[in-house]
């Protein structure tokens, strides 16, 4: 451009000719740049789609306004018989994906009436945020053919402050609205003055409504979702992680809006029992997060804070169904008495309730009391952890409400994906809590007998020993042999011994551990015998009794080797043990039944790096085993019969060799880091064993029925 | 530049830049409207976009409220228990009536009833919900048989409407319960179509849909076929639990279908999935008396396939099971599935599965939808060999604790109805749905179930420490110093696990004084005197030792009549009607018990120190068995068609008396209120059999046998020679109760084992210094 100039003052004869270039130019670098710009602009659009859509969606700025003519139609009245099998559209879901719920939300609007230029809803920000926690969860899609739900963007928390016509009628202009089916329907304070309905009070027709104040009457079972009412106090409010334990009322009751009838019997209460109830009013003017004691002397205390100082606090009935009151109670670890008849409890489908709360009816108020102080306090403490748990997964904020929420909806309309009912209530944060897979509360048949699998290198000779004594055992099945040896065939079938029992052989194609845990598909029986190829001294009928002591306890490891685990003081680490102790905490699966489940468990599911670990450094698989089934059952293992002694009957257990201590610190270390892995150490001891009924009696050999019992 | 070209270009570049200017909006968005403009300002300032909106709820709205504001609103449509029941007949117990049969009247004969209801009835009447004083009753049962409430069915009562009318606390069917299996007949099977009005009476109804089911109100139950059995019944069919099932189909149905009319379209297009390999699912139009005219062109077809399979055959070798609904919702073969172990696949829209309010059904079941029925075979495909395995088992609990027989049914649907009740405790969804189940699991005890012995695993708790022995003392033979009583508190004395002693004075003998009682030290003593012939046991004084640290604080009441204040604890020793006293009461749930652990004793009991704490040691690993020294068995006797009872050396036991066996506290509990009354009257008439009693209790609550100690055999002291156990009258009566016990348990519930517990180095050639439980060394058998 200068240059032009330039040439412009210098050279007059080319003076039209100069500028009108000049002036092309500069055009041409302007058109240049705004075409760059939007080009940039449009590309940066198609470039962030993922996450610019996201907010582009919730952008304020963008809310498009919609007019409502005066004679646009109303949708249908909520129609009460819907239920999930007939007003919702299943087709819509699980297009693309199986099993995954997709939840389509409907961008800003603001629909404005024609005439009164009323605004039909005014988004508030709570509605906002449930809007922002499903546009940024899973659930999310912005394709609408793909979707299984519809959000609309219109703010219908509260029935108080939105037009029930224009709100209406707004809902009927949607694009997809097609009588409400599929759409789901946010709304916390339902009905109005004066008969305050329990659920919105619009023409609804088939949509869900995720309804915070139902009662049984309205509430469609399996397809309305019960929510909390959400409360402004908590928006900002962190409550402590520790309470302390020290909570001077048995209850408390704060609640401001209490059913004048109510209110009558709490305040005889609380002046009978002033020790034990503590009844807040508010205070002179309209601060929410003060309320004050009924005495003359007006206390000014912070709430929902001083709830923390009572063991219960009172939900009680008011015109409206739900309450904020419920969430703030809970917020402060308090249990929340519920004295609303026929309320259906948010997320009643999935929440139990009772392991949480205390139902009251209305007209059992006055013994509420009496109620409350005959709950021990073992019990008090189980619901506080259970309310805690409960506030924190599903309640603390209005993301894990909505979230919690569409999952119900996913469970509902994916049932296989459903999570159980345990599950929604198990403190996830006990570790020491369990679920103990084998559950079936009976003995194993005797018929079906046990599968011995046997790890071998190549140690034939005493294999094909080994083999021998197991096929003369009456409940052996048949015999697995695991051939670890890569760089060695088996030997040839034929020249194993010729047992009556099926032998089969399989090749592995790595050296690995945990070849012998892998549930093959050949393991036909429940039981599994694990047996090193060179313990050859157990008598049939010690086995025989080993896999009948099994059978009584078929979700233990049973076995014969037994060990102990014991904390050093002075290592201040724990410490394997194969001493000769009264106790034991492990038996070792050189010589042990467990249940082929366990073996799938080792395979799939061992926590942590454990399996590869052990792979590794070939050892300690039977440490893992040991960790992995107490971990599950809280379960002990159980050793059978007095032997001790297997690796070499000659020699003494007192004379450690050098290798011995080396392979003794090696598995202290194993349970060193076992123990952090499984983030305890589930291991139980235990000062028993079993043996045969007869054992050791004076009594006729010849009765007996297991009397071949070694001893050491 | 040609000037041409020039031109162009500056043509197209304003054209460029017009479009730029006027319709560039269109590719970023909707228009900037200036009324938003703060929000904008939010954003940018980085505060969270929704700070500047208002919040929905205002303070006003938490205000209180004036005294006219009533928001109630009365409906009277339908039920609920706030509306529909009367609350104040169950505020003490939970009672039942049942009506009894109709006189001869004007309507006629009373029509017969059919044998379910008669079972209903029956179970009832034996129960302990069962009360003959109308004026008691929480809840009434109808003498008249609504089971079957098809029209066209032969059960079918006639005139029920009028036949309500005369009953006497009717009060339109306020507190009455009507169970109902069938209603609605062809061709619509109208579900609320019973005949007559229930008004307001709880439905416990099969079949139930969403739609119809007055929430918290009605209960539905399971449809079971009439040949259910009253009691007991089969137990569950999977007896293996193997892991993976390997099962030779994975989906299986063989039934009928309809061809027209309601519910046929999903059983008619079952074909479609059929593919005889791993999906077997056959049905047949061969039913009724015209099929042949109602039948469609795929009958022929079907039938052929359908008669190539047999029926139980695929319940037992199936993975799944499809359950499809009927003309009704509700199918026979749910039950059928359920106990076959074979996971039902719901294909009934809208069903509200039986005790759907307490039982998690998605830890058994899998809902398909019928809708969907081609998804089926996919869904069945996807579910994992571990989840398959979670599935069967509770198949196997729930049709054990809950749907095995009538009587389970319908005491299922009482605890349903009685939890509730204003009083009376809730059950934790976990009780409900893990074995013993809720009906085992009495929640008056206590109401944390750490209290219980069941579910301390799976909660990761253990029981609490320390044992409070329980020394029943029968005979009260001449207390001389060296009396065996007084050894064995001794004994007991010096065990470092031992909480309390309690005794038990059922001796016609007076009590010692208490002088004459060996010192305890720390450990309280409590002599309970129980009340003897003639004394009646609400008069039963209770002697309870000081239990301070001192020998010399306790004092023992020995005088009857100056009890120390303490009342019985029971109450519930006043249900035995016989003057006497029942030897039950060594298994009343004392107030004083209050660890965990029983250590129940015989006065004649020998046993040393050690053998108590390593009984003790072992019960702390199994405390939902009972774990002691005594063992005997029962056997199947073929000749006399008859259980038998032996207390010879057998290589099995299946009993553990509880002459020295550690157990749990709520097993006292559930003896006193849960057993059945007929079982704890032969107990009392035969002043035998307690024992027994408890083993079987016992055994059935936890599907195990009980565990044997260590070797010794013999625990009674010989010397005593006036003990009923020599007495050769006592051990045919012993045989006979396990029979009648058998009997009303429905099955006989004891399991054997074949192992006792022995400490760790119990007989080792190693020093005996190395043994932690030395005594027991010493011990023969």
């Amino acid at each position: 451009m200068n240059k032009c100039l330039i040439n412009h003052s210098r050279s007059p004869p080319h003076t039209r000719e100069l500028i009108l270039n000049c002036l092309t130019y500069a055009l041409f670098t302007i058109v240049t740049l705004c075409g760059i710009w939007l080009l940039w602009d449009v590309s940066s659009i198609q470039n962030f789609m993922s996450d610019k859509k996201d907010t582009m969606v919730l952008d304020l700025s963008r809310t498009q306004e919609v007019v409502l003519e005066s004679d646009s139609e109303q949708p249908r009245a909520r129609n009460v018989n819907c239920t999930f099998w007939d007003c919702l559209n299943i087709y819509k879901c699980g297009q693309n994906e199986h099993d995954k719920l997709k939840v389509f939300i409907y961008p800003l609007q603001e629909f404005v009436d024609e005439k009164s230029e009323k605004v039909a809803t005014t988004l508030s920000a709570e509605y906002f945020q449930i809007l922002e926690a499903v546009l940024k969860s899973r659930y999310y899609t912005s394709n609408p053919n793909e979707a299984c739900l519809f959000l609309p963007s219109l703010d219908l928390l509260n029935q108080n402050i939105f037009e029930k016509n224009l709100a209406g009628a707004a809902l009927a202009t949607l694009n997809f609205w097609d009588r409400g089916e599929n759409h789901i329907l946010f709304n916390m304070l339902p009905g109005s003055a004066p008969e305050y309905n329990t659920v919105l009070d619009i023409n609804t027709d088939n949509a869900v409504v995720l309804g915070g104040g139902f009662d049984s009457w309205t509430y469609r079972p399996g397809f309305d979702v019960s929510i909390p009412v959400w409360s402004p106090l908590l928006q900002h409010y962190h409550p402590p992680t520790q309470f302390s334990r020290d909570r001077k009322y048995l209850l408390i009751v704060a609640q401001l809006n209490l059913l004048p009838l109510h209110l009558r019997t709490i305040r005889e209460l609380s002046k009978k029992h002033a020790d034990q109830v503590l009844m807040l009013g508010p205070c002179e003017g309209t601060d929410l997060a003060l309320r004050c004691t009924r005495t003359h002397h007006q206390k000014h205390l912070e709430y929902p804070r001083i709830l923390s100082r009572g063991k219960f606090c009172l939900v009680g009935r008011s015109l409206r169904m739900g309450q904020p009151d419920l969430l703030e109670i809970m917020s402060q670890n308090c249990i929340p008495v519920v004295a609303i008849d026929n309320y259906v409890m948010p997320f009643e489908d999935a929440i139990d309730w009772s392991l949480a709360t205390v139902r009251v009816r209305e007209s059992e108020l006055h013994s509420v009391l009496r109620k409350l102080s005959v709950i021990s306090n073992v019990k008090v403490v189980e619901m506080q952890k259970q309310v805690q748990w409960l506030y924190n997964s599903y309640f603390k904020d209005l993301r894990s409400i909505t979230i919690t929420a569409l999952e119900i909806l996913e469970s509902r309309i994916f049932p296989l994906r459903a999570r159980s009912i345990r599950k929604w209530n198990a403190i996830s944060t006990n570790s020491r809590a369990t679920f103990n897979p084998l559950f079936l509360p009976s003995l194993s048949p005797k018929s079906q007998g046990f599968t011995a699998v046997i790890l071998t290198y190549d140690r034939v000779e005493s294999l094909f020993l080994l083999i021998q004594k197991l096929a003369v055992v009456p409940s052996l099945q048949s015999i697995l042999v695991i051939w670890n040896n890569q760089r060695k065939m088996p030997p040839h079938l034929s020249t194993f011994p010729s047992i009556s029992k099926p032998l089969k052989i399989i090749q592995t194609s790595e050296n690995k551990l945990s070849n012998r845990f892998f549930p093959y598909p050949e393991i036909e029986t429940e039981a599994i015998l694990t047996i090193d190829d060179d313990i050859i001294m157990l008598t049939t009928d010690e086995l025989d009794f080993g896999y009948e002591v099994w059978r009584e306890f078929p979700d233990h490891i049973v076995g014969f080797p037994s060990r102990i685990h014991m904390w050093n003081n002075v290592t201040m680490r724990w410490h394997y043990e194969s001493e000769w102790t009264n106790q034991i905490s492990m038996v070792l699966t050189g010589a042990a039944f467990h249940h082929k489940y366990w073996s799938h468990m080792y395979t799939y599911a061992l926590p942590g790096d454990i399996k590869q670990w052990v792979d590794e450094h070939m050892n300690c698989e039977d440490i893992a085993m040991n960790f992995l089934v107490a971990n599950i059952t809280n379960n002990p293992p159980i050793k059978v019969t007095p032997r001790k002694k297997f690796k070499c009957p000659e020699c003494t257990n007192t004379e450690m060799l050098s290798a011995d201590l080396n392979h003794m610190r090696e598995r202290s270390a194993c349970i060193d880091r076992f123990s952090k892995i499984f983030g305890r150490i589930p291991l139980r001891t235990v000062e028993f064993r079993a043996d045969p009924v007869l054992f050791r009696d004076n009594f006729p050999e010849k009765l007996k029925r297991y009397n071949d019992i070694g001893s050491l | 530049m040609q000037a041409k070209k020039r031109y162009i270009l500056v043509f197209v570049s304003c054209a460029f830049l017009a479009y730029c200017y006027f319709g560039g909006y269109r590719l970023k968005g909707a228009p900037h409207r200036p009324r938003r403009a703060q929000h904008e300002s939010a954003k940018d300032g980085g505060v969270q976009p929704y700070a500047q909106l208002p919040n929905y709820l205002g303070s006003h709205e938490l205000q209180p409220l004036s005294n006219k504001t009533n928001a109630t609103v009365k409906r009277t449509v339908a039920c609920r228990m706030e509306t529909c029941f009367d609350f104040t007949k169950c505020y003490d117990q939970f009672l039942v009536y049942v009506y009894p049969p109709e006189p001869l009247n004007s309507l006629g004969a009373a029509p017969p009833t059919s044998a379910n209801y008669q079972k209903i009835l029956t179970a009832i009447q034996e129960s302990r919900y069962h009360t003959s004083d109308p004026a008691a009753a929480c809840l009434f049962v109808l003498g008249i048989d609504t089971l079957d409430r098809d029209s066209l069915s032969e059960d079918y009562v006639r005139n029920v409407p009028s036949r309500l009318a005369r009953l006497p606390y009717w009060n339109n069917g306020r507190n009455h319960i009507i169970f109902n299996l069938y209603s609605g007949t062809w061709p619509d099977y109208a579900e609320n179509s019973l005949g007559f009005d229930a008004g307001e009476a709880i439905l416990a109804k099969a079949s139930m849909s969403v739609l119809q089911m007055r929430a918290g109100f009605d209960v539905s139950i399971p449809l079971f076929h009439k040949q259910f059995p009253l009691r007991a019944g089969a137990t569950g069919a999977v007896q293996s639990n193997n892991f993976p099932a390997n099962k030779k189909y994975l989906l299986a149905f063989k039934g009928k279908r309809y061809v027209h009319g309601i519910g046929s379209e999903t059983r008619n297009s079952l074909f479609h999935l059929h593919n005889g390999r791993d999906m077997v699912l056959v049905t047949t139009c061969r039913h009724g008396k015209s099929w042949r005219e109602l039948q469609d062109n795929r009958c022929d077809e079907d039938n052929r396939e359908y008669d190539r399979y047999d029926y139980e055959t695929l319940l037992q070798n199936s993975t799944f099971c499809l359950v499809p609904r009927g003309r009704r919702l509700g199918s026979f073969r749910f039950l059928e599935a359920l106990q076959a172990g074979c996971i039902p696949v719901l294909l009934s829209n809208a069903w509200v599965l039986p005790f759907e309010t307490k039982i998690d059904w998605k830890q058994a079941a899998i809902w398909a939808d019928e809708r969907l029925l081609l998804q089926v075979p996919d869904i069945v495909r996807s579910i994992s060999a571990e989840r398959i395995f979670a599935l069967r088992q509770q198949t196997q609990v729930l049709w054990e604790r809950y749907f095995g027989s009538i009587e389970k049914i319908v005491f299922t649907t009482f605890e349903i109805i009685r939890e509730r009740l204003p009083d009376y405790p809730v059950r934790s969804s976990l009780v409900w749905n893990s074995s013993p189940g809720a009906l085992l699991t009495l929640p008056t005890f206590a109401d944390s179930s750490r209290f219980m012995p069941f579910l301390l695993n799976s909660m990761g708790a253990e029981p609490r420490h320390n044992y409070t022995a329980v020394i029943y003392v029968q005979i009260g033979a001449a207390l001389g110093p060296n009396a065996a009583l007084y050894k064995l508190v001794k004994t007991i004395t010096k065990s470092q696990f031992v909480d309390r002693i309690l005794v038990l004075w059922a001796a016609d003998r007076p009590m010692p004084l208490k002088k004459r009682w060996p010192p305890t030290y720390h450990i309280p003593l409590h002599v309970i005197a129980l009340g003897g012939n003639g004394r009646g046991t609400a008069g039963a004084g209770s002697a309870v030792g000081g239990g301070g640290a001192l020998p010399t604080s306790r004092s023992h009441n020995a005088g009857m009549g100056a009890a120390t204040g303490d009342s019985p604890s029971p109450a519930n020793s006043e249900t035995l009607t016989d003057s006497r006293p029942s030897i039950s009461q060594r298994f009343l749930p004392y107030d004083e018990i209050q660890t965990d652990a029983v250590l129940s004793l015989d006065e004649d009991a020998i046993l040393n120190t050690d053998e108590l704490d390593f009984a003790y040691t072992v019960w702390r690993d199994f405390p939902e068995r009972i774990v002691g020294y005594p063992a005997r068995a029962h056997f199947w006797d073929d000749s006399k068609n008859a259980w038998g009872y032996t207390s010879k050396w057998t290589n099995y036991y299946s009993i553990v008396l509880t002459g020295a066996a550690f157990y749990h506290r709520y097993y006292n509990y559930l003896y006193t209120n849960w057993l059945s009354l007929l079982l704890l009257k032969t107990v009392q008439q035969s002043s035998n059999c307690e024992d027994i009693l408890m083993n079987l209790l016992v055994s059935h609550v936890t599907r195990k046998p009980p565990i044997k100690v260590t070797q010794r055999k013999g625990y009674k002291d010989r010397e005593t020679g006036r003990s009923p156990w020599n007495d050769p009258d006592h051990f045919i009566q012993r045989q006979s109760c396990l029979n009648t016990f058998a009997a009303v348990f429905g099955y006989m519930p004891l399991i054997r084992s074949n192992l006792r517990m022995d400490p760790m180095l119990y007989r080792d050639p190693v020093s005996n210094l190395r043994k932690k439980y030395r005594q027991i060394e010493l011990v023969g058998s």
